[in-house]
């Protein structure tokens, strides 16, 4: 006999769960400072042999109020975003643009080189790009 | 003004795209709608008005080394889209538009007989 639950489950709470799940299972594990996607700004990192490439994707902001920093193996970019207060006859019907101070840190691999950094800001995002130290890049070795 | 990107008619330009946040003020002159559309150039920027549909479309271009491998990656896509339907009191012929550093600023006027007017009240 088929066992029938007293309490038969909620199938909309089931697919939730279903979901949250199946997100779970394509991200990428959390670092300990938290899950950070979906955070303000969103952030692409890469890497080739000779750089680690970040770009920040933090539109309307001035360059000059940024903040980035680099100490012991952390990056952290931080800055605030501030909008203009709609005036007083006005009504806001959709409101998702983030607003307010935000900081992000990536915690960077251990051959780079905090001295050798760029930092650009162009069409709304900030690339910062780290050049790895010299002794880690690869190296052809010839065979005598 | 309503969003309707997920109820718009699937076209050949309905590929996968990111959709930008928005803030829709309205005051009594129209509405002003700024949108977040970072990476995009100028020259990738879309608007289109017709009928009473507003699209608003972008593409990002990226400076990037050859070469590269992403290792962790929020922004996946590289397009944005987001349709709106606009009212019929809004003037659609006199949008004006003003983009910089990734952000999108659209003035809609209303149109000349929808601008409020006062109404007298006659006590008799």
């Amino acid at each position: 006999m088929i066992y029938r639950s007293l309490f038969p489950r909620d199938v909309l709470a089931e697919l939730d769960r279903l979901q949250r799940e199946m997100q779970q299972g394509f991200r990428l594990s959390p670092s300990i400072r938290g899950i950070a996607r979906g955070g303000f700004p969103a952030m692409n990192v890469g890497g080739t042999p000779q750089s680690v490439e970040i770009y920040a994707f933090a539109p309307g902001i001035d360059p000059a109020t940024l903040d980035v920093q680099i100490e012991k193996g952390v990056l952290t970019v931080a800055g605030e975003r501030q909008r203009q207060a709609p005036g007083e006859e006005a009504t806001v019907h959709i409101d998702e643009r983030f607003e307010g101070r935000f900081r992000r840190v990536v915690t960077l691999p251990d051959d780079v080189d905090p001295n050798a950094v760029d930092a650009k800001y162009r069409d709304g995002v900030l690339r910062i790009s780290i050049a790895r130290k010299q002794s880690a890049q690869p190296r052809r070795i010839t065979v005598q | 003004m309503s969003d309707n990107s997920s109820v718009s008619k699937p076209t050949a330009r309905d590929e996968a795209a990111l959709q930008p946040p928005v803030d829709v003020i309205e005051d009594a002159s129209g509405i002003t709608l700024y949108a977040d559309l970072p990476g995009v150039p100028k020259d990738k920027l879309q608007l289109q008005v017709e009928a009473d549909t507003l699209t608003i479309e972008g593409e990002i271009d990226l400076e990037m080394p050859g070469g590269i491998e992403a290792s962790h990656a929020e922004v996946n896509l590289s397009r944005y889209r987001r349709v709106f339907t606009l009212s019929k009191e809004l003037d659609a012929s006199k949008v004006s538009a003003e983009f910089s550093q990734g952000v999108l600023k659209l003035a809609i006027p209303k149109a000349e007989h929808a601008q409020p007017r006062k109404v007298e009240v006659k006590i008799l």
